[in-house]
Formats: structure tokens, C-alpha cells, sequence
């Protein structure tokens, strides 16, 4: 898979990507990730489904969306039509839903990956979401991959909320994931001391946010040190380029940008400039090399470009 | 949808208490030419370095072309970012984003309208005010609070309503009671054409059941809380029925704040009613 840049958005925040484009181009985006397509329309959770709390967000949206039908005649056209790089964001309760959502996808031009969101109820395993359990999330990525037209990379979206989410990330490639996505929300809750009550009517919801940032780096740090050679997109707070380069230098080959777009709607192609002037002050002329950059030994400093121009061989 | 919202760093014009609310005056040229009556814009609250990420959305009072465009936005003290606006001063800098939302619908032909506002929710009807008079419109307008101070912009409509009628809870200004109370009687004395309503959402429901009484239109604009004000983060929802019949789940931000009253399921917001599209269990699903 090849994007002309490394920010994407993360799924779920983009809208249906024309929200996004009243401010700025959708196609120069790395990629729109999709909200969490699902079989059928849903209408959600009630509100209040967002609360905020320090540097953070809470949300319990629910996955509200039209259903693939609704989305394949509506929304997906749209994106294709202004040449958007295009990740679907799949989600179900069960395995064999996600396959039959790969097998709808699979016909279709213009989508450039499957992302897998496993933090759904799995409604075969009392609700537990498949992303807290290798075998579980590997059962469905395996099914995906199987349905999946072999040039479509199938990207596995994780979620932080697992006592070892080495392990899970070892199931998903081994089920046949081709990238991974990290950190999907983990489960957080605010209580309104006024009223007494929780502020989320779901109760518990997904926190986001900067809040967030120093366990989506030490999860893509974790994850990439343990699999060098698998693709990571690391997301998780990014609001900044210097954020992004966190990330990127824990072992993330792109970034996605969510809760940042809420407050600016201009988030990514600002992030992506900031990016690219950091790397640049750093003599790094590829984002390649700044790839799990964090993860050499200390003491062997990377050789800067005045290091190489000030020698005399 | 609006049609083309921007990003504006604005600086801060004037600062103004008005009883129990705040009013800011903005510098933001691109936001004010494109405002419409019903309009709103979203400002990010705490500075750069801020620990609060949701923008607030708050309706656009008045907007002058004063120093290449101003909107002016009225709003109460209710948690630590109000309380950081409030704090503003002349020549601080606010980032907004506007406008936004989909401003009020307005009759083709002169009609009588009345306007009814509750608390601060009467700041964006002045401009609807205009807007419909230089279409030849007779307004009248309804203002209500739980108290006087919390009426704002009586003297306002005083001067532009045909009659102007207020209400508070404890009586302190005008009639004793809610905005409900007086308005069938305002409706039959104009012979009102078309109810505007903006303010909370129990006020919404009242105006709303009045009007559907006089068989006569109403639009409400609603106030919900919101996290990015464009559309995109699915948290200001609530239940409205579309032209075909189905309820669904539509964002207060894009396919609002105006609706038409009557097809707001006001009884059901904060739920999901069970015939909703996509409802859990529902015959959609």
C-alpha cells in the first residue's frame, strides 16, 4: 500500500469525508479512514453520548452510521470521485459478519484498505469486544483476509484495553492481518458530581484525546520492537507534527489524526506540514528513517547531516 | 448546509456584560459576510495549549460590518470554557469557526411572524427579526426566563416587534408564567402566519405543541451540546422525522439547528425511539 503522505484520519471522525471537505481537500489527505461501516443502519446510543474530561474526550456514539447498503450507494462514490484514498473501517458482532461486509467490499473499486475495527461486542462471546483476545481477533481478521481481493491490504485496528496487546497483534498477522492500527479507545467514565449521574448515557465510553497519547506511543513502541517488519499506523491524540513524530519514532509508518479535527478542522494537512519541517530539521530526508528511530540503542546517536558535511574522510 | 464555513483567528472588539450574560464582539471577516439568521459558530476555548478539545458552539447575535465584519455572540457562564470566554478582553485573540448549520428557512411572502425566545436563545432571533421585516414582515416577539435578568434583549424587541411580550417564572418582569403560557394569545391576536422559536428544548416542545394547536408553522432551533459543530463527531444527535415519514438519528449541527417543530420527536430526545432507522431491535435493523 503506497499513500502519497503519512496522515490519515482515523475512523469515526472524518464524518463521511464531504464534512471535512468544506475546509479543506479530501484527496490529498494520506487516507479518509471510513466510520465504522456496519451491515445494517444504526442509529446509535443516546445522548449525552460525549463528555469531556482534561486534555480528553469521552464519547459513546455507537457506531451510528447507514449501513453498507446506504454507504455504498451514497457515500463511498463521493470519495472515489475526488481520486480520496479510501480505508473502509469494517465492524460487526460476529466473525461471520465481518466476512460477509468483506465479501460486499470486495467488489468495489476505489478502496485502497479494509481496516478491522475488533473493539466490537462479540455477541458469540457475552459482548466481550474481539480485541481483547488474540483468538478472537484473529478468528475475524483471518475471515476478512479470506474474503478480501488479495491487492487490498487488511489492517487490524487494536485497542489498548488487553494485559498483553503483543500477543494480540502476533494473532492478527498470524491470522493474515497485513497492518496494524493503533490505539483504537479505551474505556473510560466521567461522572457529573452535579447531578449525580454519569455524564455518558451509555454509561462508560472511549476515551481520546491527548490524554491518551503516552499509551498509544507505548503500544506502538511494545508492538513494533516485537514485530519489526509489520506496518503500523499509530493514532491516539495526535494534534500536533511534534505528536505525529512521537508516534512515528516509537515505530508507526503513518499516523491517523481523530479527535484533533473536532477542534480544527484544518487538523491534517496542518499536522502533515508540521511533520515535515521536524523531519527536515532532523536531516531526515525520508520518513523511513525516522521509523522506530527511538528504538536504537542509546549512545549510538544518529549521524545528522553536519556530523557528515564537518567530516574530513 | 452552510455554504462555505472558514476558520478565523478573530480578535476580540468589545466585551460586554448584559444582565446575566456575557456578549463578545469578534473581528472575523470571512465568518460575518456569510452569516444568515440562525447561523451559529463554533470557538475553541483555553488557549493554544488548552486542555478542553471541544469547540462551543454558540448562536451569531448580531454581525456588523464594522472593521471588515463582526459577529457578536451572547452566552451564560455554565462551566470553565464560558468561563475563559468571559475572561476575554479587548485585542485577545479567538479562534472561531463559522458559519455553520443551516439557518432559518424564510417565507417568500409577507407574513406575520412571531418570534419567541427563551433566555439567551433570543439573541439569534434580532437578526431574523430583520431579515423578515425587510421582507415586509409583521414580528412579534415572545420573551421568556426564569427571571428578569435572564430575559435578554427585551429593549431590543421592544423597538422592532410590532408588541412584545414577556414572561418570567417569578414574575420579576412582565407576566408571571413561561413563554407558553401567553402564546396562544399572541398568535390570535396578530393572526400569526408563522411561529420562530429558539431556546430550550422544553420551550421548544411547548411553542411547538402551540403551534401545531393554531395549525400554523413553526421552526425551532435547538440547542444541543455539541463537540466539533461541522458534523463530523456524531454526538449532537436527536430525533426528527424525514420527509419520508422515517425517523433517524440527524445531527443538531448540519441538518439543524432549525428544524420545523412538528417533526422533532421532542418526547424521545435523548433516546433512541425504538422505530428509529437503525434503532436496536427496530424493523429497519
Amino acid at each position: 500500500m503506497e499513500l502519497p503522505n503519512p496522515v490519515l484520519t482515523a475512523s469515526g471522525c472524518g464524518g463521511t469525508g464531504r464534512e471535512l471537505a468544506q475546509f479543506s481537500d479530501v484527496a490529498r489527505l494520506g487516507a479518509f479512514t471510513t466510520r465504522s461501516i456496519t451491515m445494517a443502519p444504526r442509529a446509535g446510543r443516546p445522548t449525552p453520548r460525549m463528555a469531556e474530561t482534561p486534555s480528553g474526550l469521552l464519547n459513546a456514539v455507537g457506531l451510528q452510521g447507514p449501513g453498507v447498503d446506504a454507504f455504498l450507494q451514497h457515500e463511498l462514490p463521493w470519495l472515489v470521485e475526488r481520486g480520496t484514498r479510501i480505508v473502509v473501517s469494517i465492524g460487526g458482532g460476529t466473525a461471520a459478519e465481518y466476512a460477509a461486509l468483506a465479501r460486499r467490499l470486495a467488489d468495489v473499486p476505489g478502496i485502497t484498505a479494509i481496516e478491522v475495527n475488533l473493539s466490537c461486542p462479540n455477541i458469540e462471546d457475552r459482548g466481550r469486544v474481539f480485541a481483547r483476545e488474540g483468538s478472537a481477533a484473529a478468528e475475524v481478521i483471518a475471515s476478512v483476509r479470506a474474503a478480501t481481493r488479495y491487492d487490498v491490504p487488511v489492517i487490524a485496528k487494536l485497542s489498548p484495553d488487553v494485559a498483553d496487546v503483543v500477543a494480540v497483534a502476533r494473532a492478527c498477522v498470524d491470522g493474515g492481518a497485513d497492518a496494524l492500527a493503533m490505539i483504537n479507545t479505551p474505556v473510560g467514565m466521567s461522572i457529573d458530581v452535579d447531578t449525580m449521574r454519569p455524564a455518558l448515557a451509555a454509561g462508560t465510553g472511549g476515551l481520546s484525546g491527548p490524554a491518551v497519547r503516552p499509551l498509544a506511543v507505548r503500544c506502538v513502541w511494545q508492538v513494533h520492537a516485537a514485530l519489526p517488519g509489520v506496518p503500523i499506523v499509530g493514532m491516539g491524540g495526535v494534534t500536533t507534527g511534534r505528536d505525529a513524530l512521537e508516534l512515528i519514532l516509537a515505530g508507526a509508518c503513518a499516523v491517523a489524526v481523530g479527535t484533533a479535527l473536532f477542534n480544527d478542522p484544518y487538523a491534517c494537512p496542518r499536522i502533515l506540514r508540521e511533520l515535515e519541517e521536524l523531519l527536515q530539521r532532523r536531516g531526515l530526508d525520508r520518513l523511513a528513517d525516522a521509523v522506530g528511530l527511538a528504538h536504537r540503542p542509546a549512545g549510538s546517536q544518529q549521524r545528522t547531516r553536519t556530523d557528515l558535511e564537518e567530516s574530513s574522510l | 448546509m452552510a455554504g462555505s464555513p472558514v476558520q478565523v483567528t478573530g480578535t476580540v472588539l468589545t466585551t460586554r456584560r448584559v444582565d446575566a450574560y456575557h456578549a463578545l464582539t469578534v473581528v472575523a471577516p470571512g465568518i460575518a459576510d456569510r452569516c444568515r439568521p440562525g447561523h451559529f459558530v463554533t470557538a475553541s476555548v483555553g488557549g493554544p495549549n488548552t486542555s478542553m478539545l471541544t469547540r462551543r458552539a454558540f448562536a451569531v447575535h448580531d454581525v456588523k460590518p464594522d472593521y471588515g465584519g463582526t459577529v457578536e455572540l451572547v452566552f451564560g457562564v455554565r462551566g470553565p470554557g464560558t468561563a475563559w470566554l468571559a475572561d476575554l478582553r479587548a485585542r485577545d485573540t479567538l479562534d472561531l469557526v463559522g458559519p455553520l448549520g443551516r439557518p432559518f428557512p424564510l417565507p417568500r411572502d409577507p407574513c406575520t411572524c412571531v418570534l419567541v425566545g427563551g433566555e439567551y436563545g433570543s439573541a439569534s432571533l434580532f437578526a431574523l427579526a430583520d431579515a423578515l421585516q425587510a421582507r415586509g414582515c409583521r414580528v412579534d416577539f415572545v420573551l421568556g426566563a426564569p427571571s428578569a435578568d435572564r430575559v435578554f434583549g427585551a429593549l431590543r424587541a421592544r423597538r422592532m416587534g410590532e408588541t412584545t411580550t414577556l414572561t418570567t417564572e417569578d414574575g420579576s418582569l412582565g407576566m408571571r408564567g413561561k413563554v407558553t403560557d401567553v402564546l396562544p394569545g399572541v398568535i390570535a391576536d396578530a393572526r400569526a402566519d408563522a411561529v420562530y422559536a429558539c431556546g430550550p428544548m422544553d420551550m421548544l416542545r411547548g411553542v411547538t405543541a402551540v403551534a401545531v394547536e393554531f395549525d400554523i408553522p413553526v421552526q425551532v432551533a435547538v440547542e444541543e451540546r455539541m463537540a466539533c459543530g461541522i458534523g463530523v463527531c456524531m454526538t449532537c444527535v436527536l430525533p426528527v422525522i424525514g420527509d419520508d415519514g422515517v425517523t433517524r438519528m440527524v445531527r443538531a449541527c448540519t441538518d439543524g439547528p432549525a428544524f420545523r417543530g412538528e417533526r422533532v420527536r421532542f418526547e424521545d430526545v435523548g433516546t433512541i425511539p425504538f422505530d428509529a432507522l437503525g434503532a436496536p431491535g427496530g424493523r429497519h435493523a
